[in-house]
């Protein structure tokens, strides 16, 4: 196993530098999640409520803006995620060749590749538990299981990084990334439980939606939001370990051929 | 003695291309060695085989007497890069730059603060310590990225292309530095397009083309081998200096107005008193006399 030997805890000095840079514009950084949620709780709120009636879910009656509130963390939790080690990652590489410097000193690729995905995950996790704290103040967020769903957001952050790390190592240009989020990240928004319970799908497409990374993200943190700790199925935490620990390896071994010759 | 540097028969073959053919060269403690050699020569090829960023195709490369390949992270700690391109980091203020790159050979933090302090001072930064790396100049930018790589306190430092674009002041500072560094122990590494650099800061240099070695010597040593004591252009040559030149086969080489000749002291007199009959110069040959006599005028790219 070369990849694992090429990995140590100095990775956590790549994080470092990330979050060096962030500290300077955490302000601006931190406006979205705060403010992001409280959008879209006004909108589906006030707009959607005449519209659609009560969901059913986990044998509970919610309100509409019950049940999606939730999800709008594990949204944010895949878009933070991803586009941290898309565009931002990808703009380290290439424009400001970041990662040329660091590895003329002991770092390893590896080791490069697996900071940038835990900060992605990072970036996630910290953007959950602002909204947690908006949402919590807004009466959707049930304490203490609440708490979980800043783990579950890494977790969760981890597995988007890394898929998002995939693809900076195989697109030829920063616009190519149009293509997997609009062939990959929309439909997972969209289908996998996120504004209706999967429930409501045709049979083969329920089963399409198991099978995304982001219904596994959505249902945990759902059911922590709603108090349900003891629901969480450990299936979807184990779907996203080995997602992650995939999607790293399928990453640093595109980041290998795109950069070392 | 354990060689700084020890390269053997290197190789570095890019599907069909072969960018580095067969190179061994040997850089001792304390000197200041040039690589020299047109654009694709193979230069940059070996730098980053050189610190561990390529794999090898074939042959060896030992640091302080150790396998590249094999304990890149030991011998990385122990060397400075400062590549061609500008690889500061545009996020980070320029001590910053400093302090962070610290982190990733795990220098402990007051340790580097203090480092960096004395590179500031070291590379008359100081003042520029809060400015963003986006205003610097290419001058400031360039001690910047020399000032990181030694942020560890290097034993080796490889520098490729130090100076390329940088101003007469710039170049001539960091010349100065450069020579400061080696006087106090750091062995250089370097590769450079300019001759009057090589002459000035190199102990010894290597001449590769197509990736393969044509020379290896001292400046001098190479001047005094491959074109001798004098070099006189001469305009409006007739075809009696031609037929002198070639009757006593002396270093010469025919351009379209001119004939540019290499020769000892006394052919120089004797081209002075008999051929120049409309202008001549002389003047002493250079190294980079020698570099386009070995690898010729045509143009690369």
């Amino acid at each position: 196993m070369s990849i694992l030997s090429d990995l140590s805890w100095r990775f956590l000095r790549v994080w470092w530098r990330n979050l060096i840079v962030f500290r300077r514009i955490w302000k601006v950084n931190f406006l979205v999640p705060l403010f992001e949620p409280a959008l879209y709780i006004l909108a589906f709120g006030l707009g959607f409520r005449n519209l659609v009636g009560g969901v059913s879910y986990a044998g509970l009656d919610l309100t509409y803006t019950e049940f999606i509130a939730p999800a709008l963390i594990a949204t944010a939790v895949m878009w933070n995620s991803f586009f941290e080690t898309t565009y931002a990652s990808f703009v380290r590489m290439i424009y400001q060749k970041t990662f040329d410097a660091m590895m003329a000193t002991p770092l390893s690729l590896e080791e490069i590749i697996l900071a940038e995905v835990i900060w992605g995950a990072t970036k996630a996790a910290a953007a959950a538990g602002i909204m947690l704290v908006v949402l919590g103040v807004l009466g959707f967020v049930a304490f203490p299981s609440g708490l979980l769903v800043i783990p579950l957001a890494f977790l969760g952050g981890v597995a988007f990084g890394a898929v998002g790390m995939f693809f900076t190592g195989i697109v030829p240009t920063i616009d190519m990334f149009n293509l997997p989020i609009f062939l990959f990240m929309t439909p997972l928004f969209l289908f996998s439980g996120t504004f209706f319970p999967i429930s409501s799908l045709p049979p083969w497409a329920q089963k399409a939606s198991l099978a995304f990374p982001l219904y596994h993200v959505v249902e945990p943190i759902r059911l922590l939001s709603l108090g349900m700790t003891e629901d969480v199925p450990l299936l979807s935490i184990g779907y996203l370990l080995i997602f992650s620990v995939v999607f790293l390896k399928l990453a640093m071994s595109s980041m290998r051929r795109r950069l070392i010759h | 003695m354990t060689a700084v540097v020890e390269a053997t028969d290197l190789k570095k073959r890019y599907g069909e291309f072969t960018a580095v053919d067969g190179v061994s060269l040997r850089v001792d403690a304390g000197e200041c060695y040039g690589l020299l050699g047109p654009n694709g020569a193979g230069k940059t090829s070996i730098i980053r085989m050189m610190y561990g960023f390529s794999p090898l195709s074939s042959g060896k490369m030992l640091l302080f007497g150790q396998d590249i390949e094999k304990d890149w992270r030991v011998i990385r700690s122990r060397i400075g890069v400062c590549q061609q391109d500008n690889t500061l980091d545009p996020d980070l203020s320029v001590e910053d730059n400093l302090a962070v790159f610290a982190g990733y050979y795990s220098i402990p933090a007051a340790r580097a603060r203090a480092r960096a302090e004395e590179l500031l001072g070291f590379f008359a930064l100081e003042k520029k310590r809060k400015a963003k790396v986006m205003e610097l100049s290419g001058g400031l930018a360039k001690r910047l990225m020399v000032a990181r790589s030694l942020i560890n306190e290097p034993e080796l430092l490889i520098l490729d292309e130090p100076t390329t674009g940088l101003d007469p002041q710039s170049r001539h500072l960091l010349w100065e530095k450069l020579r400061a560094l080696q006087k106090a122990g750091v062995t250089l590494f370097l590769t450079t397009h300019y001759m009057e650099e090589a002459s000035y800061l190199c102990n010894r240099l290597m001449i590769i083309d197509y990736g393969k070695i044509l020379v290896e010597d001292s400046p001098q040593s190479l001047i005094k081998r491959h074109v001798g004591d004098s070099a006189i252009e001469i305009e409006g040559a007739d075809e009696a200096l031609r037929q002198y030149l070639e009757k006593n086969r002396i270093n010469h080489e025919v351009m379209d107005q001119r004939i540019m000749v290499y020769a000892e002291n006394s052919v120089a007199e004797h081209i002075r008193h008999h051929f120049c009959m409309q202008r001549c110069t002389f003047r002493p040959p250079t190294l980079e006399d020698v570099f386009l006599r070995l690898t010729g005028r045509e143009l690369r790219e």
